[in-house]
């Protein structure tokens, strides 16, 4: 029963890795409670959006995330 | 060689491997035999600020599907004939292509700002994340307040 994190671009360095599994189910809270401090500050921040099972987050603090979701931590982009 | 096919009236892709605009060209002129005009834009790494090396990451699930509806949007947004959205991902080097943008229409200004608006969303809105390599190691790239900008323009 788990919950698969992906820590995309910059959050992957300040993660120390590229993704973690936590246990599900998974919501806002627990999600900056489980990731590791640096990740959780970045989290805080509008500019960075959450996808889970395939769809950005209108707003991330409805993340609401099951058993074989995937969340997918979107920091900034830098696309061109 | 296989003769290179574009899918229409939107071919967009993530390339893991050299971007050849020749040939995409090539394909998207004869794609669109009743197009008036083809803007263009070829988008390299620039060879300064001592980059060695500059890779682009993406997120499957998002990235191409996030393309592909920004292609439609320049599609409903403007009269064209077609459009082509090519983005590199993985390791290039400086001189190489990372992006590709084209767009065919019966007018040059529809053709043109449709491939801006394209550039101005792949740079500040596409899930694409880039970093360079260089002699101190690797930096991950920000996108500039100025791109933000540029997006803007559009809204």
């Amino acid at each position: 029963m788990s919950v698969t994190v992906l820590f995309l671009g910059p959050l992957r360095d300040l993660a120390g890795m590229p993704q973690a599994e936590y246990p599900a189910p998974l919501d806002w809270d627990g999600l900056l409670t489980a990731v590791p401090a640096a990740v959780a500050e970045q989290l805080r921040e509008p500019r960075v959006h959450v996808a889970c099972a395939g769809k950005v987050l209108a707003d991330k603090a409805d993340l609401a995330a099951k058993d074989g979701d995937e969340v997918a931590l979107l920091p900034a982009v830098s696309g061109g | 060689m296989a003769r290179l096919v574009l899918e229409t009236p939107a071919d967009v892709r993530l390339l893991e491997k050299g971007l050849s605009g020749g040939e995409a060209l090539a394909a998207f002129n004869a794609a669109y035999p009743a197009a008036g005009g083809i803007a263009t834009f070829l988008g390299k790494v620039r060879p300064d600020d001592d980059v060695r090396v500059l890779e682009l990451s993406h997120y499957e699930p998002l990235t191409l599907p996030g393309m592909r509806e920004l292609a439609d949007t320049a599609l409903a947004r403007w009269p064209l004939d077609g459009v082509l959205v090519w983005h590199r991902i993985g390791v290039m080097h400086p001189g190489e292509g990372i992006v590709l943008v084209a767009a065919a229409g019966r007018h040059r200004r529809d053709a043109f700002h449709a491939v801006d608006f394209l550039m101005d969303y792949l740079k500040s809105a596409a899930w694409l994340w880039k970093r360079e390599k260089r002699e101190d190691g690797w930096h991950w790239i920000e996108p500039r307040a100025q791109d933000f900008a540029d997006r803007n323009r559009w809204d």
